[in-house]
């Protein structure tokens, strides 16, 4: 996902020099390609995340699309006022990119494990929220968000996803992905925990509980059209976020069913629990004790159903 | 504070109040919104908008609120209100005109109390470390804060020092004083000197007997026969 983005920025940046990359002191290596064909649109902020994103929003306010990069909570609650006022109320043409998305980086502790930043980000008025799923769907996010003036957010994470993503089904922004279709039970992903999820579908599928797929990689504007529509032809819905549970993807699928009065027969949330991991571990691992790993979905979606 | 709002937008800012957004004017940036009163009086006097609309002041339903605010308001580049973060964005745009090659100035008036923000000082060392010298930063240092005085709050001295050590260049001015602080802010600095500390001493409640270095008038409005005494004292000094 991260190369996928570092990839498309180059191009687009590489024909609009209004583009800027701001990063607050992290990418090593990876952003030298960058860094050495367009130094001019390049700057490392250091580490000072609330004045790189000021910075970010003077540059925007004088015409710049402004890319702000950097790893787990960082370039977001880090600076959360700086985006709320300075960038957000101003409608400025900030691109905040965490690469590091939920315990992309484990191993470093509950610091570096970016387990809010879906739900603290989506409350916040004035920006569009992105968490694709794969490389595929972070080439197409990112062309959408360079294409529309404003705030968005990018939540990426490091390592490939486990399962080889291409179009079709076609990623268009703001409008979920259905890459497995069954009338059991929806699960909706955000992020890169989509490759858990496709695993679990494809082990239920085998198990004769075939299920409906949706990567909802665009988290704010959310698409409830897909969601109503799960609710009312598949029996159940399970939501799945390496985020917490408390206001995030599950969160916003509940509260649009509710709304829309389209209340599925069944309904779980998969995700953390209202606590901060304080052991450590590789992303695999972590996935498993929360639960939201590929044996971990099957059984959780196997009870739902029973 | 009154002051150095008053020399800015009489004698310093380039500005067209026909064209707000004239690419190249000068940038100011209110970074204690609290005082957004002064600017709103000034964009006013200065034919931005009409004076009467300063009415709305804190009323239901306008957008003039008491901290400084951008939107509905034109000449207002930022609105702010929380501190520490005006001089971060000011960094941003001084940026901007440095790639640009324009020749426009980015003002940015901070209180004292304001410096004990990081933030501040995040943007400081940006600036300083970037020699963005169209950036000026114009401290209201009457030393009183919030509930206290600077000195018995969190200390600020060796505070042109601190400026200095950051790589700015520092420049103390009287802040009552309207021709020493347009000296300081007009004198011709190359865009790619150090940026531009000016620290204005001040006393709070300038010019009104019974509000000099009293923090309950930051709080406090004056009205009835206490706005028509300072209203009085005010038309004396004249």
């Amino acid at each position: 996902m991260r190369n996928a983005f570092l990839r498309g920025l180059l191009q687009h940046a590489a024909s609009d020099p209004k583009i800027i990359l701001l990063t607050g002191d992290l990418g090593f290596g990876v952003l030298d390609e960058f860094e050495r064909t367009l130094p001019r649109q390049y700057l490392n902020a250091g580490v000072a995340e609330q004045n790189m994103t000021a910075v970010a929003t003077g540059l925007a306010l004088e015409g710049h699309t402004v890319f702000t990069y950097s790893i787990g909570n960082f370039p977001t609650l880090r600076c959360l006022e700086q985006l709320r006022n300075d960038t957000f109320y101003h409608e400025a043409n900030v691109k905040i990119v965490s690469v590091g998305g939920g315990f992309s980086y484990g191993q470093l502790g509950m610091s570096h494990h970016a387990t809010e930043d879906l739900s603290i980000m989506r409350a916040l008025p004035g920006v569009t929220v992105c968490a694709p799923g794969s490389a595929y769907e972070t080439s197409c996010l990112l062309d959408a968000i360079v294409a529309m003036r404003g705030p968005a957010y990018l939540r990426l994470e490091r390592s490939a996803p486990g399962f080889a993503d291409q179009s079709p089904p076609e990623c268009e922004f703001g409008k979920a992905r259905m890459l497995r279709d069954g009338s059991a039970c929806t699960l909706i992903a955000s992020g890169g925990v989509l490759a858990e999820v496709i695993a679990a579908a494809d082990c239920l599928a085998a198990l004769g509980t075939p299920c409906r797929v949706l990567s909802m990689h665009t988290l704010k504007p959310l698409d409830r059209e897909a969601i109503a529509a799960a609710a009312a032809e598949t029996c159940a819905i399970c939501t799945i976020e390496e985020n917490t549970v408390n206001g995030g993807l599950g969160g916003a699928v509940a509260e649009t069913c509710l709304e829309l009065a389209t209340r599925p027969r069944r309904f779980l949330r998969l995700g953390i629990r209202d606590a901060y991991t304080s052991v450590v571990g590789d992303q695999a691992y972590l996935r498993r004790v929360t639960g939201i790993d590929r044996d971990g979905i099957v059984a959780s979606v196997t009870d739902l159903l029973r | 504070m009154a002051d150095i709002i008053a020399v800015l937008y009489g004698r310093v800012l380039n500005l067209r109040a026909d064209e707000p957004k004239w690419p190249d004017r000068d940038r100011f940036i209110l970074s204690k919104g609290h005082a957004g009163a002064g600017v709103y009086a000034a964009l006013a006097e200065r034919g931005f908008f009409d004076v009467e609309r300063l009415q709305g002041h804190y009323a239901n339903g306008s957008v003039f609120s008491g901290h400084v605010s951008h939107k509905s308001i034109p000449g207002v580049e930022l609105s702010t209100g929380s501190l520490g973060h005006g001089l971060g964005v000011a960094c941003g745009m001084a940026y901007a005109a440095e790639l640009a090659g324009r020749q426009h100035r980015i003002f940015v008036v901070l209180s004292d109390g304001e410096c004990d923000e990081g933030s501040n000082w995040e943007a400081i060392h940006f600036a300083g470390h970037h020699r963005l010298g169209r950036l000026l930063a114009i401290v209201d240092y009457n030393k009183i804060q919030s509930l206290k005085a600077t000195e018995s709050t969190l200390g600020l001295e060796p505070f042109a020092e601190k400026w200095r050590s950051f790589r700015w260049d520092v420049t103390e001015v009287d802040g009552h004083d309207h021709a020493a602080l347009a000296n300081a802010l007009e004198a011709e600095r190359p865009t790619t000197s150090a940026p531009l500390c000016v620290l204005a001493h001040t006393t709070k409640g300038k010019g009104i007997s019974f509000m000099e270095n009293s923090v309950l008038w930051h709080y406090r409005t004056a009205r009835g026969t206490e706005l028509d005494a300072a209203l009085e004292e005010l038309e004396r000094a004249i």
